[in-house]
């Protein structure tokens, strides 16, 4: 750690971490609930355990992002951040905003929570994955501009480099995005048409600037390789994320009402989404080749490394499988996209955040990298959790051909719930 | 990569590439809103009872089982077209209506809402207005 301020990373990280357990436990109720379906129930029902797993998902990698460019961005700006103070205030905020919500969503039925927090003055609720409540998030909004604040403020009078641009670029992205969660037309067609501007152009989009700009860092750390070469890299790859990610929106366009003209552009550029990632998985694997230095972190490098790898798999090659209009009308809403979601959260996001903690942490502590015996113990749990994983998304993949075939393809189309009890042992075989 | 192609060529490339696709997506989004009134049942928008029953449905969470013209979770089944799979209104307020408080034991159960019949009403009201839209023919059966 080159510069005190950087400290302030320190409790997003450990937070990050926690949030990432609460998710892990909300998803195994929700993966027994799947096939003993009463479990927990009337006091945890599916659709409670869904909103803390995957709000969780999202407050936890906000956490990290914002952990990381506290660490990242003073080192790169070459200056002490604006105010450590403000964010030290920040994480307390969101963390109690964040803690609040989960207590909301677990203690009172959703219509109550809803009516007690403000939904009747600009209903937002009740929408995938932005089912905080009004409060939260305006309190998501007001966090997010004084930290955007903070950190600009730390570019601005240091110095600007390739990383901390792009890194900036995709915050302030993600936060002006944002601002479509508060707009909820009567209109189903335009409610969803708008949503996707959230959640599509956060994880195919800016989002991927995040994540470039953390492992563009990182390895320029690791492998010691210039500046120069990496920053270029950097901005080939996100050129390619965006000039195949925002039309790629366009294969969530096929079938909720909006022209059929969105089948061909949708499949054709989120076809070429794969790209980026691949590009990633090249960069990291070349940089690491090109190393001039043996950097002591080696679990950090394998984070890296495996980022690029398992982000191509799980959003490239598993998003490809299905992103075809002609497929994905067979495929739409079934296991198949749990897999793709599963795999893409885990080898973009998680992974990221998680190469950021293992290289952060121990120079956070003023060392470089940790004993050779805790490296190895973090070596167990990348190999644990990642192959844990892969299993996760082939089981549920299996899960969703046959759900596919049984309720949309065979001649004898079953219900929805037959089809699911003949599909249990994989969901058996997921948990 | 060669040395004719420098980084300020890459970051070039970037931002006018990035400009470049907004300006399409946001032709194609203008262009989009003109044509969805042929498409979207708009004029069912009108009815008080269809736009209640919207935020019933947002309300009480349905999207954290269901799905909605596929989007959503999959752990119930998709209800764009229930009024056509149930065969009517009525059936859709039966149905809800009739949720065991307790559950059904080892099965995946709906919760028990206590609705009353004016909001039975608006959530039919809405899923109904939803199977109107024009999907492009998903789901591929009515099984969805």
């Amino acid at each position: 750690m080159q510069y005190k301020s950087q400290a302030v990373a320190k409790p997003y990280f450990i937070a990050a971490i926690a949030l990432f357990v609460a998710q892990i436990l909300f998803g195994l109720i929700m993966g027994l609930q799947y096939v003993w379906g009463d479990f927990l129930f009337p006091h945890i029902p599916f659709n409670v355990a869904r909103m803390v797993h995957t709000n969780a998902l999202i407050i936890w990698l906000l956490m990290g992002f914002m952990g990381a460019a506290y660490y990242l961005i003073p080192e790169e700006s070459e200056t002490e951040l604006h105010s450590p103070k403000l964010a030290i205030a920040l994480f307390w905020i969101f963390l109690a905003a964040a803690g609040l919500t989960v207590v909301g969503y677990l203690t009172v039925p959703y219509a109550t929570l809803a009516k007690m927090t403000g939904n009747d003055l600009l209903p937002t609720m009740g929408r995938e994955f932005l089912e905080q409540p009004l409060i939260t998030k305006i309190g998501i909004v007001v966090v997010a501009l004084a930290f955007l604040y903070n950190i600009t403020m730390t570019v601005l009078k240091g110095r600007k480099t390739a990383i901390n641009t792009v890194m900036l670029i995709g915050l302030w992205g993600l936060a002006l995005l944002f601002l479509f969660a508060f707009y909820n037309p009567d209109n189903v067609v335009r409610d969803k048409f708008y949503w996707w501007w959230v959640v599509h152009l956060w994880v195919e989009g800016v989002w991927e600037l995040i994540l470039g700009a953390i492992l563009a860092f990182v390895l320029i750390k690791v492998t010691g390789v210039d500046r120069e070469v990496i920053e270029k890299w950097l901005y080939v790859i996100i050129t390619l994320t965006l000039i195949t990610g925002i039309l790629g929106t366009g294969h969530h366009y096929y079938w909720i009402g909006t022209p059929e003209y969105w089948q061909p552009i949708g499949s054709i550029f989120s076809a070429l989404e794969p790209i980026p990632f691949f590009a990633m998985t090249l960069f990291a694997f070349n940089m690491v080749n090109r190393r001039r230095r043996e950097h002591p972190n080696k679990a950090a490098t394998l984070w890296a490394l495996g980022t690029g790898v398992m982000a191509f798999l799980g959003a490239g090659v598993w998003g490809f499988m299905h992103t075809l209009a002609p497929v994905n009308y067979y495929t739409h809403g079934s296991q198949i996209t749990a897999a793709h979601g599963h795999m893409a959260f885990y080898g973009a996001y998680v992974m990221a955040v998680i190469t950021m903690i293992s290289y952060a942490w121990p120079q956070l502590h003023g060392r470089a990298a940790n004993s050779n015996k805790s490296q190895v113990l973090e070596m167990w749990s990348f190999w644990l959790m990642t192959v844990a994983m892969v299993f996760i998304t082939l089981f549920l993949t299996a899960a969703g051909i046959l759900q596919v075939w049984l309720q949309r393809v065979s001649d004898n189309p079953l219900p929805f719930m037959v089809a699911q009890d003949q599909i249990a042992l994989f969901y058996w075989m997921r948990e | 990569m060669s040395e004719a192609f420098t980084t300020s060529t890459a970051r070039n490339i970037f931002y006018g590439g990035t400009m470049f696709f907004v300006l399409i997506f946001l032709g194609l989004t203008w262009h989009t809103e003109r044509s969805i009134p042929q498409r979207d049942a708009r004029a069912m928008l009108s009815d008080p009872m269809v736009v209640a029953g919207k935020k019933l449905w947002e309300t009480n969470n349905c999207i954290g089982c269901h799905t909605l013209l596929g989007e959503g979770a999959y752990f119930a089944p998709e209800l764009g077209n229930v009024v056509a799979r149930l065969g009517s209104k009525e059936a859709v307020k039966a149905f809800i209506q009739s949720r065991p408080v307790a559950g059904i034991p080892g099965r995946r159960s709906m919760p028990q809402f206590n609705f009353t019949d004016q909001q039975l009403g608006e959530i039919a009201a809405f899923l109904e207005y939803v199977g109107q839209i024009n999907t492009a023919k998903w789901p591929p059966n009515i099984q969805g």
